[in-house]
């Protein structure tokens, strides 16, 4: 692909903190190189605004590879720009065409309160996996890896549901800001494997109920997440959850 | 938890959203079938014997109940639940729109509500006169004549259209949701629920809009 250079006008979100109310601001940005990343654009950007004197714009980033989840950018109406399965750091400008005006808010989910400009609280997520995200294991030596044989069907979904970087776009996506994708991926990973059985009964259950404490709204059935998780997490494991639940339900224990 | 609890979650909610909704399908079904009598075009007379049947059965009239008590359900959880989603988050300045999911599966309330006001038209042209009829010591009420008075109307045959399509795309949505919930769409039947809920959400609403279009066009005698 040709290499060009563009200029663009950025829409970008400023909010000073979660308490004060945000706006948009406007930013112009020259000679933006067709082969950089979407988070380089912001860098060069950021210097630029350092070397004025004026405050840089505040957003998530960490490996830069597409697998820590941190990037949260709404681009354009979209989680994580355009383009099918990938994060922020991996939307490349040749996406844009010199002149092009780009819309850049934060995650918008109440569950998810802004901490400055682009960069939000995603800490609900962990409050989840506490809730019962995780499995009992003996201590002492580590078990010889072949002990607890696992087909390797479940082997597969249990690790396509494990890749789920929680980067929150299924709750951005989605219009009722739902965090069931994500929900349903932690439970999936665990219950499809020997090792998550012993919790399998309360792990729905408890998870779903933190889910529901931290103020995520429900899953109508919308599929807006799965078309954005960059991860391409599948709305069966939604469906697992809900059978894991329904499960839970039907042959748990009654406890108070 | 305890069962009250188990079904005040938003999964919860859920799967009472799925059960009352495929009770509501199953509806559709027996109606769309009593309904379809009338292309014996016989004069109403299988049509009129079972409207009879359903308006005077034990079973059917306790089943009706039910209906009423799932409808209302239904309806009332579902709105509760489109304003506490919408309570979730505030809005974006850009939206993907039709990119990532489809307009009817954002819809299902507006179309809900469009459902609604058919049904409360279509109740009070039909089932309640008739009710109210037979429950003070009256006759039956000769429904298929009245079909074939009140679809002469162009307004009215447009409402049931409206109607119709309404439930068409709900059920687009709904038929294969309700699966979704109760955890069944897995790859091996996903793909079979939704063939059969498109066709289901095609097939039912023609067969439906077929009929007032047939009194329109005086197809029937």
């Amino acid at each position: 692909m040709e290499h060009y250079n563009m200029n663009l006008t950025l829409k970008v979100w400023k909010q000073k903190n979660c308490k004060t109310k945000g706006a948009f601001e406007t930013y112009q940005v020259q000679n933006i190189s067709s082969e950089m990343s979407f988070l380089e654009m912001f860098d060069i950007l950021n210097e630029r605004l350092i070397a004025e004197g004026k405050e840089p714009i505040a957003f998530d980033h960490d490996c830069r590879e597409g697998i820590c989840g941190t990037c949260s950018m709404f681009i354009n109406g979209r989680a994580h720009g355009p383009w099918h399965q990938t994060t922020t750091c991996q939307l490349h400008m040749r996406e844009y065409k010199d002149g092009d005006t780009i819309v850049v808010e934060p995650w918008r989910s109440h569950s998810f309160p802004v901490i400055k400009d682009l960069v939000v609280d995603r800490t609900a997520f962990d409050r989840i996996i506490s809730a019962g995200g995780f499995i009992s294991v003996n201590t002492g030596n580590a078990v010889d890896a072949n002990a607890v044989l696992v087909p390797k069907d479940d082997a597969d979904d249990s690790f396509a549901a494990a890749s789920c970087i929680g980067c929150g776009a299924c709750v951005a996506a989605c219009p009722n800001a739902s965090a069931m994708l994500f929900v349903s991926a932690k439970v999936s990973q665990l219950a499809l494997l020997p090792q998550g059985r012993p919790e399998a009964t309360t792990r729905a259950l408890n998870m779903v109920k933190q889910m529901d404490q931290e103020g995520f709204g429900s899953c109508t059935n919308i599929g807006a997440c799965e078309a954005e998780c960059p991860k391409g997490i599948s709305l069966e494991n939604i469906a697992r959850l809900n059978r894991e639940y329904l499960g839970s339900v039907f042959t748990g224990k009654a406890s108070s | 938890m305890n069962w009250k609890q188990y079904f005040n979650t938003s999964i919860g909610k859920k799967l009472i959203m799925a059960t009352t909704g495929i009770f509501l399908i199953v509806f559709l079904v027996v109606h769309c079938y009593i309904n379809a009598q009338i292309f014996y075009n016989d004069g109403g007379t299988r049509f009129n014997e079972a409207a009879h049947f359903m308006g005077t059965n034990f079973v059917i009239r306790f089943v009706e109940i039910g209906l009423f008590g799932f409808l209302i359900w239904h309806m009332i959880l579902g709105l509760a639940l489109y304003n506490k989603n919408k309570s979730k988050r505030t809005a974006y300045a850009v939206n993907a729109g039709n990119k990532t999911s489809k307009w009817y599966s954002r819809s299902m309330a507006l179309l809900g509500t469009l459902i609604l006001l058919f049904l409360v038209i279509h109740l009070r042209n039909f089932w309640a006169p008739n009710r109210l009829s037979t429950l003070t010591g009256g006759e039956e009420l000769p429904l298929y004549n009245m079909m074939k008075e009140q679809f002469q109307q162009a307004w009215l045959l447009a409402i049931y259209l409206l109607g119709v399509f309404s439930l068409a795309w709900h059920l687009l949505h709904g038929f294969y949701s309700a699966f979704q919930t109760f955890g069944l769409c897995n790859s091996r039947y996903k793909d079979m629920i939704r063939f059969i809920g498109v066709a289901f959400s095609i097939i039912v609403p023609i067969a439906f809009a077929s009929m007032p279009i047939a009194f329109f066009l005086h197809l029937l005698n």
